[in-house]
């Protein structure tokens, strides 16, 4: 985004035209999509769909909210020098990012069924009887694991002058950590969180596994009933909106946090 | 090869396919798996069931060639509109819902549905009054998922991809009730170690708006040769006594 903006002028035009022939092919769609629309499934399961989209939205605030509060002290523990809580962050983060969502769910959701009684007894079952608090449970377990790792790469590949920038002025490691680097680690992280929110955001749809009425929940009991292919559309749709907003009101937050680094490059 | 023996390849093999539906030397079925005792996967991969012994007997009475395919009871209609299989043979109840999609043979047998409860629990009237606030949990696409979804709706009603899902979180203590046909749940309750945590509770229901005329074999609406042939050959077999041993098998009583 930066670098088009400063681009020669025959580049600006090659976006301009690009942009434009993407609006072409939205109507072209959009249009195709009224022609097909099935406005008497629309009245009934609009609303439905309504909730289902409240749903996945709360299914991912709440993980990716948690998950980037939790994902700092992860990130911390991956760069300490203690080894026991090195490895320990390490185990972690292999594990979330390295099985899939979905078999994550099911473990939180079918294990925690399998050892109800030991639930009781430690009075935690009113949480994981619940299908919606087990998926988000394991969203935030998951979606911290690779925030913790972004925000690890982003701490480390500032530079170290930095750190003795800092030194020299007199800062403690401390005041050095949170007023020079973090805010600097933050900056380069934020386009991969961005994309991290949107992955949290598609891959939300597994929560209809088990039973949660999210956009995808929703899409499946509408063509269960209805057998018309083309509620799926609709969830895609959906889908598309909610992560194209997010996308660009992203960009956008991200050119306003950066401006200062792009007045001083020209 | 030029394009033209191209062509005429595609069109030969074309033109066989379609021989070979208009006399049906092969049919393919399509069925759940995961439905016992009327179709499931045992542990040497092998579909089994009340429903494959009989479309077996079928297909042995119409002097074809039965191909089986597995497919998600979600999916299973639409694939077999888009000709992923000939018929399903799958418990699948004839409600007018599904006749929209699909034509049906006659009936192959007929239960009524029934809900289960944890053993001891205080559910004794299952009318939708009583189960107000509670939790059922069903198969979702089944006619007893349809039937919770329109007249128990103060209740809360979760849908799973399996019966044995919402059976397993019965057990768990995560449903208040599952709903689903008598006969599997009996299955369950009876003959699994798991299913002892739970039992019958409430009448049965068989309203017809929503649990059908019984089940049937479903079939592609243009294929009215195949559905002659198999209600030809399911009054043959019920005829012939095949259906009485195949029933007698699974079940103490007729299920016809």
């Amino acid at each position: 985004m930066a670098l088009n903006d400063m681009g020669p002028p025959d580049l600006k035009r090659a976006e301009r035209r690009t942009r434009l022939f993407m609006i072409f092919l939205g109507l072209v769609f959009l249009a195709t999509f009224l022609t097909i629309l099935d406005w008497n499934l629309l009245e009934r399961y609009g609303p439905r769909f309504l909730r289902g989209v409240g749903v996945t939205f709360k299914l991912v605030l709440i993980s990716v909210g948690i998950g980037s509060a939790v994902a700092l002290p992860v990130a911390l523990a991956r760069l300490s020098a203690n080894r026991l809580v090195n490895n320990l962050a390490l185990g972690y983060i292999t594990f979330f990012r390295g099985t899939p969502l979905l078999a994550q769910l099911f473990l939180v959701y079918y294990g925690t069924g399998q050892f109800r009684e030991a639930m009781e007894a430690v009075n935690l079952w009113w949480f994981f009887r619940d299908p919606f608090f087990c998926a988000a449970l394991t969203f935030t377990l998951n979606t911290t694991a690779y925030q913790a790792e972004i925000l690890r790469g982003a701490i480390q590949s500032v530079p170290k002058g930095q750190w003795e920038a800092g030194h020299a002025l007199g800062l403690s490691r401390a005041v050095t950590f949170l007023k020079v680097i973090l805010p600097q680690a933050y900056i380069i992280a934020l386009r991969p969180l961005g994309n991290e929110l949107i992955l949290m955001i598609k891959g939300s749809a597994v929560a209809s596994v088990v039973t949660v009425f999210d956009i995808m929940g929703t899409t499946r009991l509408a063509f269960s009933r209805s057998f018309d292919f083309q509620v799926y559309l609709w969830a895609a749709v959906l889908y598309l909106f909610i992560v194209e907003t997010i996308r660009i009101a992203w960009s956008f937050i991200e050119r306003r946090l950066t401006r200062h680094l792009r007045v001083s490059r020209s | 090869m030029n394009a033209k023996s191209l062509i005429l390849a595609a069109a030969v093999a074309l033109g066989t396919t379609a021989a070979a539906h208009a006399e049906w030397t092969t049919v393919r079925i399509g069925t759940e798996g995961a439905y016992p005792p009327f179709n499931y996967v045992d542990s040497d991969g092998q579909l089994r069931g009340f429903d494959l012994d009989i479309a077996r007997a079928l297909c042995e009475q119409m002097n074809v060639t039965c191909e089986f395919v597995a497919q998600d009871w979600d999916g299973i209609i639409p694939g077999l509109v888009a000709g992923r299989y000939d018929a399903i043979i799958a418990s699948m109840s004839i409600t007018p819902e599904r006749l929209e999609q699909v034509d049906f043979s006659d009936k192959y047998y007929q239960t009524p549905a029934r809900f289960a409860a944890r053993r001891g629990s205080d559910i004794t009237d299952t009318s939708p009054e009583a189960m107000a606030g509670r939790v059922i949990g069903a198969q979702s696409s089944t006619v007893s998922a349809n039937f919770l979804e329109d007249i128990y709706t103060s209740s809360e009603i979760r849908l799973y991809a399996t019966q044995d899902e919402a059976n397993l979180d019965l057990a768990a203590g995560r449903l208040d009730a599952v709903f689903a046909d008598s006969i599997v749940l009996y299955e369950w309750l009876e003959k699994t170690d798991d299913g002892s945590c739970c039992e019958f509770v409430g009448d049965a229901y068989a309203d017809e708006e929503y649990f059908g005329t019984g089940v049937g074999i479903a079939l592609r609406k243009e294929d009215d040769d195949l559905r002659e042939m198999f209600n030809a050959a399911l009054a043959e077999i019920l005829a012939n006594g095949t259906y009485e041993r195949i029933n007698a098998e699974y079940f103490p009583f007729s299920i016809y």
